[in-house]
């Protein structure tokens, strides 16, 4: 009972951020205000959810492939990050 | 728990919607990437709820898409920077690489 609350609270968290991040991706000004909105809000919100989900498991091995795939997609938002705004910096040095 | 997980993954695939939005619109290259980010990321959230729904199994396939997402994005940069965004500490690239087209057709001239 407690697991399932847990789970509707993380989950409805976790959207929130995915949300949070989609508009910001959609709305910002620029290219990198925009790769801030993506990088950092989607990725908690992907925590928020794979936290939730966590609590549904049934054994510890999804439990550890859950950590596995946040531990992945973060590891790799913070890397694409830096090479994405290096990659759009190019482009608008370009353009002047 | 059912019903509320199926509202998740639908509000994770109306978020996706949103990326493929601005991969139409771009304007940038690097914002169709970002986007392309983005579908990893959400596609990956949504696997996740839809293996707690249906079949753990699916925790695999959302661990090879986040692989793929990110190996595609460095893809992307190895083409669009001149130097395959080698220097991470570096503020601008370096000098002459806006010529570098212009310096291969000249050479494919002589």
């Amino acid at each position: 009972m407690m697991a399932d609350v847990a789970t509707y609270v993380l989950t409805a968290l976790g959207l929130v951020f995915f949300v949070a991040g989609t508009v910001g991706l959609l709305r910002f000004p620029d290219t990198f205000s925009r790769l801030h909105a993506l990088t950092k809000a989607d990725n908690l919100g992907l925590g928020f959810i794979a936290l939730g989900v966590a609590f549904q498991a049934d054994t510890w091995a999804q439990l550890a492939m859950l950590a596995l795939i946040w531990a992945l997609a973060l590891l790799a938002a913070g890397t694409v990050a830096q090479l994405v705004a290096r990659a759009a910096l190019a482009q608008v040095q370009e353009g002047e | 728990m059912t019903v509320w997980l199926h509202i998740v993954a639908l509000g994770l695939l109306a978020s996706l919607g949103g990326a493929l939005w601005r991969v139409w619109c771009g304007p940038s290259q690097a914002d169709r990437m970002m986007a392309a980010q983005l579908v990893g990321t959400g596609g990956v959230g949504v696997l996740i709820v839809l293996a707690a729904l249906q079949d753990w199994g699916l925790l695999v396939v959302a661990l090879a898409l986040a692989l793929l997402a990110a190996l595609a994005a460095v893809g992307f940069i190895k083409a669009q920077t001149p130097d395959g965004a080698g220097d991470p500490e570096e503020t601008a690239p370096p000098a002459g690489w806006q010529n570098r087209h212009a310096t291969g057709q000249a050479d494919k001239r002589a």
